[in-house]
């Protein structure tokens, strides 16, 4: 009814380009925006912000850095979780190095060091394909982790063994350490997010995303076609790489706030984000959202849906049902939509737009 | 200089100053590389069969195991166990075929693997829901399987053999000839072997996708069973065993997805570098590379095979 671009004409080729067509989209997004950046820290409890907000945003950075690898390139990384904690020690490392540079600065700088040590383990992605590059990837994986726990000068030879995240400020207000306000970390995060996104939605759009695309088409046909496979490769482990490094950086500092390495960013949480790409949509990064959001929010609205259902669950029998369900949800997934959230959102922009008629 | 020694010479030294413990360690690492083939086995069946990746095949030998001892402590006599196990692998394999293989025939492999993941959380659940969390004993004694030890005087010292890990290497050799005549002699095996090489040439012969299915993830389970109470008779039966299912990762690659020589060797390669690489090599950076080693092992023999040292040549068509 609303939801029409009748009488939307677009007399240029940017506008025919661009990422928002059309025009309830943009209203749509600048919607989106400002609940997020205005009313949400004004209105929403600590609880929202803690344990709903601010894990999403993290995930979905981490997701759409695997969803540019495994959903733009097709190449499957099970080394995401590793790749985070590597943009959360450098930005440990450099944070301790040189404190008077603010902390936003080396969170968003640490993540090229994740991208740097991504191409080195992207290398082999040159001549193993499939699976075979997954199970490979698996090697920076368990790699990574040992180096986390086994060479003490990652974590500045702490007696706990863990990253300890002292108080930074950015403009006067307290961003990371205890006294930060949730507040303030959410409007970091989510400023992160949003800007990194854009950049992401760019890159995808343009020269760049193309040629991955076209690798994950086909890589030998992309070859034939001047794609220097060898460079793009590389080039989609170091960005997404870049995009794990800087939510392992914003999740260590503006969400933890300290930690252990092994608990954070061990082979559970590289499958995870592998799962929320894939129940989000690859090659899609509205569908990295969807699914970051599904994933994340998922035990929490078992924990505390289930027995306000009137569902009584106590202990460890409640944990164990959580399993049983998210294993079933995930196959129920799977089955109803393998293209994921985003195509069902595709489906329901679609319907909405033809309402109420069918074709 | 001196790091090069340490390196490259001084545990060749070792090995040669006391040749007790070197063969002590090739056993050790032969033991578990039978069983990381074994589990690498059950990968390689479904995976020639359905083209799926199998990720559940850990938490299958956890499950399976499980079930064995929860239904010997629930009262059944040990055979009986068996079989009742034998059954639930069954019925599992039925179940799996029903609801997640067959409404997503023709998909992406990644989404097959994605939903194999969907099967592991799962069967977790549904492990711990019925049979607790806690770790169980394997019922060793009433499965008839030898315990202690034989000491063998041989180079100058004492070598151990545990007897359980003697009769986990018969069992698998005995598994897996048994497997080969079932794969090349019988009427099954050889449908199985026509889905592995042609789906859709086997589908056009009359041979039944789902039945073979069904049949080649029962075998798994099989396998699952006897790995499950191999690995459970050496530790303990709990779900940190599904760990191992990582550890047999780096074998497939090694050996290749499609090969089940490749699995038995590829097993035997990690096992054995595993352990050495972990005895001789490990104190020098702080120890703890058991993890991450296999899998070095594994990407340094695929930059040369990168289908692995026994599998099907990949050949790729525009």
């Amino acid at each position: 009814m609303f939801y029409r671009e009748t009488g939307q004409f677009k007399t240029n080729y940017a506008d025919d380009m661009a990422v928002f067509p059309i025009l309830q989209d943009r209203i749509g997004i600048g919607l989106i925006l400002a609940v997020a950046f205005v009313l949400i820290p004004l209105t929403g409890s600590n609880f929202l912000l803690s344990s709903v907000m601010i894990p999403f945003l993290v995930f979905s950075l981490a997701s759409i850095g695997l969803n540019i690898l495994t959903g733009y390139t097709g190449l499957i990384s099970l080394g995401t979780g590793a790749f985070m904690g590597v943009g959360a020690y450098a930005c440990y490392k450099l944070t301790t190095l040189f404190p008077e540079v603010n902390i936003v600065v080396w969170i968003v700088m640490s993540g090229f060091v994740s991208a740097l040590v991504g191409v080195l383990f992207g290398l082999p992605s040159l001549r193993i394909k499939g699976f075979y590059l997954a199970v490979a990837t698996l090697a920076a994986q368990f790699f990574l982790q040992w180096c986390f726990t086994r060479i003490p000068w990652l974590y500045n030879y702490n007696t706990s063994g863990a990253i300890e995240v002292g108080q930074r400020t950015l403009f006067g207000i307290d961003v990371t350490g205890a006294k930060a306000s949730l507040e303030a970390r959410y409007m970091v995060l989510l400023t992160l997010v949003t800007v990194l996104t854009w950049v992401a939605s760019n890159l995808m759009h343009g020269r760049i995303g193309r040629s991955f695309m076209a690798v994950r088409d086909m890589d030998i046909a992309a070859e034939l076609m001047g794609i220097d496979l060898l460079k793009t490769k590389l080039l989609a482990f170091a960005v997404s790489s870049y995009y794990a490094g800087v939510a392992g950086a914003a999740m260590m500092f503006l969400w933890y706030g300290g930690g252990e390495a092994n608990d954070a960013f061990n082979i559970n949480q590289s499958f995870l984000i592998l799962f929320m790409v894939i129940i989000g949509g690859l090659g899609s990064l509205i569908g990295s959202f969807f699914g970051a959001a599904f994933i994340s929010m998922l035990p929490t609205v078992l924990k505390f849906g289930l027995p306000a259902l009137g569902i009584p669950l106590a202990g460890a029998t409640a944990e164990h049902l959580t399993y049983i369900l998210v294993g079933a949800l995930i196959i129920f997934f799977l089955i109803v939509e393998p293209h994921g959230l985003a195509r069902l959102w595709q489906i329901g922009k679609q319907k909405l737009r033809m309402w109420p008629f069918p074709y | 200089m001196d790091i090069l020694f340490k390196v490259l010479i001084d545990p060749f030294l070792q090995m040669g100053a006391m040749p007790d413990l070197f063969v002590q360690t090739i056993w050790d690492g032969f033991v578990t590389g039978v069983l990381y083939a074994l589990i690498a086995l059950g990968f390689v069946l479904i995976f020639k069969a359905s083209g799926v990746f199998n990720f559940a095949q850990g938490i299958m030998v956890v499950f399976a195991g499980l079930t064995l001892v929860g239904l010997y402590e629930m009262g059944l006599p040990a055979p009986l166990a068996l079989l009742v196990t034998l059954g639930v692998m069954f019925v599992l394999a039925l179940a799996i075929e029903r609801v997640v293989l067959r409404p997503l025939v023709n998909q992406p492999d990644i989404i097959l693997f994605m939903a194999t993941f969907g099967i592991t959380y799962f069967l977790i659940g549904l492990g711990e829901l019925i049979f607790g969390g806690n770790p169980k004993q394997m019922i060793t004694d009433q499965l008839f399987l030898p315990r202690g030890a034989i000491e063998v005087k041989m180079l100058g010292g004492f070598v151990q053999f545990q007897k359980i890990d003697i009769a986990a290497a018969v069992i698998a050799v005995v598994m897996i000839v048994a497997l080969a005549v079932f794969f090349q002699k019988t009427r099954i095996g050889r449908a199985l072997r026509a889905v592995a090489d042609s789906h859709k040439a086997a589908l056009s012969v009359g041979i039944s996708l789902n039945q073979i299915w069904v049949i080649v993830w029962f075998t798994a389970g099989i396998v699952a069973l006897v790995t499950g109470i191999m690995w459970g008779a050496r530790s303990d039966v709990s779900f940190g065993l599904q760990v191992i299912a990582l550890k047999a990762l780096p074998v497939l690659i090694l050996g290749g997805f499609t090969s089940v020589p490749g699995a038995i060797v590829g097993g035997l390669i990690i096992g054995i570098g595993e352990k050495l690489g972990e005895f001789y090599w490990g104190p020098l950076v702080g120890g703890g590379i058991e993890s991450w080693l296999a899998y070095c092992i594994a990407l340094g023999f695929l930059l040369f095979r990168p289908q692995g040292l026994f599998g099907d040549k990949i050949i790729e068509r525009i």
